[in-house]
């Protein structure tokens, strides 16, 4: 959303190599490539994020014994960078028809100083707020597949920012499929 | 047990208890050592010796001094550091640190920035010219689930061991003086105190997993609590769904613990102040 862009490749069920992979699931990868400089401990820690996120979501069981890998290039940041990875890995993942459990959508609140809650905040806007919540918000039901937070925030308010979240999933999702239909549909 | 270790799990879920005699909502004893006399590094400036269960996790805070940067003059560093040696467990490989090394190093310095634990301003001497640089290193002993539990609760009692020598900066020569007679406590201003869950299944929430629970758990979420009962993290790494009142129950459990955990520092701490 806005100016950040993030760009998706996917790539399997491929060959595992055999130390990598598992006898009963697909073996997932994500690679994370910042804009400038090398993947750091914040790339590794993002990359087992949307990791775990997308192992939840894949159904890995009817593909044993591969490896898919997911290599994702950020190509400009100027605010709410995980969820717009987030968001470029599920669509990715639909893109490459790999069978899913439910889609997943990223969505930032900022949490200002004065207590408004900010949905995908720009970079200036993320640097004023008081805390900065993560969701990855599942296509199922609206639960909570992934979450993280940046700054510290009272309960309530991680609820209200929560129900914002989860209301924002729709529109995502909406998107999703307009997006889908415009490929599929030429 | 080995053979299909799911299935032995979930019988034992059923009836709403673990392999090892808990409750599912029961945390293991926690035993903490901290200081020069209880824990074994003489050579850091804090330490503390953390066992949760079978999970030991060792903290040693070093204090160097070093030039602030450029753009933050006032502020000193704190860097943690989260090792997994080979010796914890035989998964970890010995080698550059593994992503979950990285993912806890990055997780504990997260919790430190926003819980605003040690502020960054309070570790500078004179802005501009020298500052407190902070080394935390975390390493694992014997690893057998919830690390990063134990992780926050080892650098949270070392921070609290560590004894800072008043540094003064002469006026002519420029040169700084330390005074190592004179030691003052680190400020803290908050306490954070992390708890980890492991979800079974889409519905079950189990507290404080070991390493066995943790492998079969389909997710795990992990809530860092402060003593006003404010959130400074929820980080949960994918994994199974859960609903916002899941999340609400893990909160409210975390918070019952946070009380317990800073119960036990303070017992703690006040046994080591008559020395």
């Amino acid at each position: 959303p806005g100016d950040t862009s993030v760009l998706a490749g996917l790539y399997g069920p491929a060959e595992a190599k055999i130390s990598k992979e598992l006898p009963d699931r697909a073996a997932l990868e994500v690679l994370l490539r910042p804009k400038v400089g090398l993947p750091g401990v914040l790339e590794r820690s993002r990359e087992q994020l949307l990791r775990q996120t997308c192992e939840a979501v894949i159904l890995g069981v009817l593909h044993p014994r591969t490896a898919i890998s997911l290599v994702l290039q950020v190509l400009s940041d100027a605010g709410s960078l995980l969820s717009c990875c987030l968001n470029a890995a599920c669509m990715a993942l639909l893109d490459a028809g790999l069978p899913l459990a439910a889609l997943f959508c990223g969505v930032t609140c900022a949490l200002q100083p004065d207590g408004t809650i900010l949905l995908d905040p720009t970079a200036r806007q993320e640097q004023e707020a008081r805390a900065i919540l993560t969701f990855a918000i599942a296509s199922t039901e609206r639960k909570v597949l992934m979450s993280t937070t940046k700054g510290s925030c009272s309960v309530e308010e991680m609820q209200q920012c929560l129900a914002a979240a989860q209301r924002a999933a729709t529109t995502i999702f909406q998107f999703y499929r307009d997006s889908v239909r415009r490929r599929y549909s030429k | 047990r080995t053979v299909e270790p799911l299935e032995y799990y979930r019988r034992f879920l059923k009836e709403n208890c673990r392999p090892d005699g808990r409750e599912l909502g029961e945390f293991r004893t926690t035993t903490v050592n901290i200081g020069k006399c209880l824990c074994s590094i003489t050579t850091a400036d804090g330490s503390a010796l953390v066992k949760l269960g079978n999970t030991t996790v060792i903290c040693g805070v070093k204090a160097e001094l070093a030039a602030p940067a450029v753009d933050s003059a006032n502020k000193g560093y704190i860097v943690p550091n989260v090792e997994l040696p080979s010796l914890c467990a035989e998964r970890f490989r010995s080698g550059p640190p593994g992503e979950e090394a990285q993912a806890a190093s990055q997780f504990i310095a997260d919790v430190i920035e926003n819980s605003q634990m040690i502020v960054k301003e309070d570790l500078c001497i004179a802005s501009g010219k020298l500052a407190w640089v902070l080394y935390c290193d975390i390493i694992c002993l014997d690893y057998d689930g919830n690390l990063l539990d134990a992780s926050v609760f080892a650098l949270l009692a070392a921070l609290k061991n560590v004894q800072l020598p008043l540094v003064t900066i002469n006026e002519e020569t420029g040169l700084s003086e330390v005074n190592l007679k004179q030691k003052n406590p680190l400020i803290i201003r908050k306490h954070p105190v992390a708890t980890s869950f492991a979800i079974f299944d889409d519905t079950l929430l189990i507290v404080d997993p070991t390493a066995e629970e943790e492998d079969l758990a389909t997710g795990t979420v992990t809530i860092v609590t402060d003593e006003e009962g404010r959130l400074c993290s929820v980080h949960k790494p994918g994994g199974s769904p859960l609903t916002g009142a899941k999340l609400q129950d893990c909160i409210t459990r975390a918070i019952t613990r946070h009380k317990e955990v800073k119960k036990l520092i303070d017992k703690v701490i006040k046994s080591l102040t008559p020395k």
